[in-house]
């Protein structure tokens, strides 16, 4: 269970929180200028790494604020916080 | 023959306070401060269970939770039986019983006694082996093979405990109250740090309260007189809460730990009543400090698991601390000085110890002289290879090592005895350490597994970090108490320590006997009775990995996982692979560390509150109404209101026809409704909802169906419009949540320009559905200044009024393809409006229905489900909605999945009516539909989502998913079933009032 420091509430337990994949991926601003594989692209394809990876996580029951998180998988260290909309900081 | 081994003088039995206890329908009597195993003891019972494969006699072993033998069944037959419970852990109390488990008929004689005698066709793997074919009779093999190898009983009827949950947040977690957890606890608090020590006994100390060693001194008293002194002193400070009988269970990342406090097992039944019996603490703790101490490791030796065989720091806590001698005549078998200390202890107390076999050559501490000295016989260099003695150890064989000991050597010498202390070192106890997800490392001089690399804020101190010795346990205590809290100075600074000088230990895995090995029985596990032969058999067939080897032979893997046996299986696998130690890697030391009972995990989670029930505010009414409810997500719906015995299909074809003759009433306060307010909320609806939301007047309600991004049916509902900038969306009772949560999502990371706000309001209102030709004619009655002709008040329209003082909001919108009106009003209010209504339409026969009759009528007017009709693969276009999607917009999420080549494809399935040809057979939800009957495998072209008897169209309908079945109108189609084959044909999915002429009836 981890601690997570929601930019907007503070630190609180895991269970307040809702992960939501992987972060960064913009949606398309004219997906039917798209072809299949773009948008395929787009729609399905995620990466699952062992090591740091970006997401996206959701303080569902706390202010339901969206915020992103970098993560380390191979042992849930999160290195960075950082609220929708800012830039990922640098590796 | 009873003897007493009752010894005098030990400060923690108090022998004013008799206790009476059964243990295999036998009473005896203890001392309040007792565990089972050590009331036991002193009645002279060692015999207490039989091993798990070979029903061999087992006694027990140890003084701890590290039991591998002695686990017993508490209060057999009562409700709060509980199986697998260490003996070497109960607290013994007026009327408590306990039985053997694994035997029958009983722990004297047991019939799977003969498995030992039949051992050699149990090898390792033997039932895998066996039981193999043919592969169809696994079931009844397996249904033998539980009954006859059950540990313990589960209890039958419910638990009358009560359990509870509470968080705890601190600064400094210790775990262990040893002497280093002592003084660790002792130095954060003096600290101001907020600090909690647990220990899973019911006394602090661990093992130096009563090391009464006279050779080592802490500040010129015994190491027991000083901690004593210590442990009185932690009354005294402030920021230091100690939580005794609670063991700490798991580990997790961020310093997240579970443990279980046990505050009513050792209580008599008339005590126990109404007391929290068990509470698990959740412990959030900035720092941890691992005090876990040590396990003594057996010996590995031919016949090692004879009743009366110990480790030999058991014998010295019954003997120092419970005032237990386990035997009349005791023997040792050590590979360090520590077995001496136990021998010195019986001793001291006049009682016999025959001998000490030590496979060392020599040693000089002055304990070890001290024995001398009292005319023990010491046997250096030698082994045990063999013991005898049934139910009761009677003597050992013991010859001398040979140089290189691999092998013995001279003549055997036998020496009688009914009690042998075994001392093979000391194990850290690393358990918690690697399940926080910190990596050990082996000390290959010290033969142990150490902490080395951590992941979070945690120290290991004292003899789970590989101090064993008092003077290293402080020296090194103090500086990484002074590291890791950053303070300058302790209380340690100043203590001063003597030791006796210890030699090392000489380690051997498995110890040579004047047998070959395949005539041994040299048990590593013993409650799984895996032997060092078992494991060398599972290498020589080729197993190599440590995870395959535990698996293939099951060492490790008992109620106790291998607490004692672990390191030796690890040793005898490296020594006989030819790989060191480290090399290995160890198994995996997964939470719990000690058991915890269901009841801890779920607290007060149980019954009603297992899982939260939502209610609305029309309940009462219909618990009076003698509804029968269904759970619709966390929702309890009235699903059908039986009258005089009705079935359900008898209830829900009268209320069907109700609704449609004349008037019905459906609670549909269950409803998700979200308020959505700004100045873009028409865009906002543009993009999440398929259809086209910028012309629908104020006052206007719009069905709208929302899709998934990858263009699936995600949810649907009515949308009003209440003002320019303010919408009331209703969704799925079941979706409600998710639908709020997905909007959110796209307005906080996809569109953050829009000004649009959003609010669940589900709670906030109650809903009455009126429906039915005379529903117009009931809200008249309720309202009559309101116009309800069809040009003021149309379908798909909105009316904010009054009932009396009540506000209410009334859409006229249908789900069932009646006339009909869903009037809101404030939550609080939803009864009185509810009762309203059934006066109202007393007249008019209303009839209050429920969900499954919602379901008919809707499923007579072709209406989906979602979730019941479609299954996240449905696309509007498969559900022959294409009407509702616009070409016109731009994008709607959703929009650019519609055009994929897969959502394209014609032959993809597709929402059907089908009627039976037999109109009286009502087909099964879920059934498969084929066109052939007489082809083998027979392509499945769907499934049948919704089936009802409508009593309003006299037959049988269904809705239905079917591949291709757009172009299938009218074809002639097969449900297989168990035993006949049902005749269908494909339909219209509209099967009442096509033409939509009854909402304005």
């Amino acid at each position: 269970m981890f601690l997570i420091n929601c930019p907007y509430c503070g630190e609180r337990d895991q269970q307040e929180f809702k992960a939501g994949g992987e972060a960064h991926i913009d949606r398309p601003k004219q997906p039917t200028e798209l072809s299949d594989d773009e948008w395929a692209e787009y729609l399905f394809m995620r990466k699952n790494i062992k090591g740091v990876q970006f997401e996206r996580w959701n303080h569902a029951h706390g202010c339901r604020k969206w915020f992103n998180m970098v993560r380390d998988t191979s042992n849930d260290e999160i290195k960075a916080i950082y609220k929708m909309g800012e830039k990922p900081p640098a590796q | 023959m009873t003897k007493n081994l009752r010894l005098k003088s030990s400060e923690y039995i108090d022998e004013t306070n008799r206790i009476s206890f059964k243990f295999n329908g036998k009473t005896y009597h203890g001392f309040k401060g007792d565990t089972l195993a050590s009331a036991l003891l002193a009645n002279n019972v060692h015999l207490v269970g039989r091993s798990f494969k070979y029903h061999r006699p087992r006694g027990i072993m140890t003084s701890g939770s590290e039991e591998p033998n002695a686990i017993v069944q508490i209060n057999p037959g009562t409700n709060r039986t509980e199986p697998n419970v260490r003996a070497t852990e109960v607290e013994i109390y007026e009327g408590l019983e306990a039985t053997s488990q694994n035997c029958w008929p009983s722990v004297e004689f047991d019939i799977g006694g003969i498995n030992n005698f039949l051992s050699p066709f149990f090898p390792a793997g033997f039932y895998y082996k066996t039981f193999m074919w043919p592969a169809s009779f696994w079931e009844k093999y397996e249904f033998f093979i539980r009954h006859s190898a059950g540990l313990g009983k589960s209890p039958t009827s419910s638990d009358p405990d009560i359990y509870d949950h509470r968080n705890i947040h601190c600064d400094v977690l210790v775990v262990g109250a040893g002497i280093s957890g002592i003084l660790a606890a002792k130095n954060a608090a003096k600290n101001n740090f907020k600090t909690l020590l647990v220990d899973e006994k019911n006394e602090l100390g661990g093992s130096t309260v009563y090391e009464n060693n006279e050779f080592n001194k802490i500040d010129n008293k015994t190491p027991s007189e000083w901690l004593k002194k210590e442990i009185e002193e932690l009354k005294n400070i402030k920021n230091l809460e100690i939580k005794t009988r609670t063991s700490v269970a798991a580990y997790h990342q961020y310093n997240y730990l579970l443990a279980k406090e046990n505050l009513t097992d050792h209580l008599e039944a008339k005590d126990k009543t109404n007391k929290i019996r068990q509470r698990l603490l959740k412990i959030r703790a900035k720092k941890v400090i691992l005090a876990t101490g040590a396990l003594e490791r057996p010996l590995i030796f031919n016949n090692n698991d004879r009743p009366g065989i110990m480790l030999s720091s058991a014998v010295k806590k019954y003997s120092e601390f419970y005032g237990v001698a386990c035997g009349f005549k005791n023997v040792f078998f050590t590979n360090n000085d520590s077995a001496y200390e136990s021998a010195l202890s019986l001793y001291n107390k006049g009682i016999n110890v025959e001998a000490i076999v030590d496979i060392r050559d020599q040693s000089e501490s002055k304990i070890v002289k001290k024995i001398e000295e009292a005319g023990i016989k010491i046997y250096w260099s030698h082994t045990i290879v063999d013991t005898a003695g049934y139910k009761r150890l009677n003597s050992v064989s013991i010859m001398k090592l040979s140089n290189d000991s691999t092998s013995v050597t001279g003549s055997k010498i036998s020496i009688s005895c009914d009690c042998l202390g075994v001392a093979g070192g000391w194990t850290p106890a690393v358990h918690l350490y690697t399940q926080s997800g910190s990596k050990l490392k082996f000390d290959q001089e010290k033969q142990i597994f150490l902490p080395n690399q951590n992941t979070s804020e945690q120290i290991s101190v004292g003899s789970c970090d590989g101090d064993f010795k008092i003077d290293e346990i402080i020296k090194n205590l103090n500086q990484k108490l002074k590291d890791s809290l950053n303070i300058k100075e302790t209380d340690l600074d100043k203590i001063k320590v003597e030791i006796d000088q210890e030699n090392s230990k000489r380690n051997i895995w498995l110890l040579p006997s004047d047998k070959p090995l395949g005539k041994t029985k040299s048990f590593v596990d013993y409650q799984n009775d895996a032997t060092a032969k078992d494991i060398k058999l599972a290498l020589r067939e080729g197993f190599r990995s440590i995870e395959h080897v535990k698996r293939y032979t099951t060492t490790g893997m008992g109620t106790d996982q291998g607490k004692l046996g672990n390191m030796h299986a690890l040793g005898i696998i490296a020594d006989t692979a030819g790989v060191k130690m480290g090399e290995l890697g160890t198994t995996t030391f997964r939470p719990p560390y000690t058991p915890l009972t269901f009841g801890t995990i779920v607290g007060r989670n149980v019954g009603k509150f297992f899982d939260i029930f939502r209610r609305t505010p029309m309940n009462d009414w219909h618990v009076e109404n003698k509804a029968e409810f269904e759970n619709v997500g966390q929702w309890k719906r009235a699903w059908y209101y039986p009258i005089d015995g009705e079935t359900m299909h008898q209830a829900v074809q009268r209320e069907s026809k109700a609704a449609r003759e004349s008037a019905g009433i459906l609670d549909a306060s269950t409803l998700g409704k979200i308020d959505i307010q700004g100045s873009d909320a028409s865009e906002f609806l543009n993009r999440v909802y398929t259809n086209a939301w910028s012309k629908l007047a104020i006052g206007k309600c719009r069905y709208g169906l929302m899709l998934n991004e990858d263009g699936m049916v995600y949810d649907d509902g009515v949308t009003t419009r209440l003002g320019e900038n303010h919408y009331l969306m209703t969704t799925t009772t079941g979706g409600a949540a998710n639908v709020l949560g997905k909007l959110e999502d796209y307005l906080q990371t996809e569109w953050p320009e829009l000004d649009v706000y959003l609010t669940s309001v589900t709670d906030h209102y109650a809903t009455a559905s009126l429906c039915g030709p005379n529903s117009k004619k009931i809200l008249k009655k309720i309202i009559p200044d309101l116009d309800l002709s069809d040009e003021n008040f149309p379908h798909m329209s909105f009316k904010e009024t009054n009932i009396g003082s009540i506000q209410c909001r009334i859409m006229r919108i249908s789900f069932t393809g009646e006339h009909s009106y869903e009037i809101n009003v404030q939550a609080s209010y939803g009864k009185d409006l509810w009762k309203k209504c059934i006066d109202a339409g007393q007249e008019f026969n209303i009839t209050p229905y429920g969900t499954e009759t919602m379901h008919l009528l809707r499923a007579e007017k072709g209406f989906i489900i979602v979730g019941q009709d479609t299954d996240g693969t449905m696309t509007p276009i498969d559900l022959q909605m294409d009407w509702i999607v616009s070409k016109k917009k731009y994008d709607f999420i959703g929009k650019r999945s519609l055009y994929r080549s897969d959502t394209m494809r014609e032959d993809r399935k597709q929402l059907v009516g089908l009627l039976t040809d037999d109109p009286n057979i009502v087909l099964e939800e879920g059934a498969q539909i084929v066109s052939e009957l007489n082809q083998s495998p027979v392509e499945m072209l769907g499934h049948v989502t919704s089936s009802y008897f409508s009593p309003n169209l006299n037959k049988s309908i269904a809705l239905a998913v079917v591949r291709g079945g757009k172009e299938m109108m009218g074809k002639k189609l097969f449900v297989p079933m168990e035993n006949k084959n049902i005749n269908v044909t494909v339909a219209n999915p509209v099967f009442y009032d096509e033409k939509n002429e009854r909402l304005n009836a």
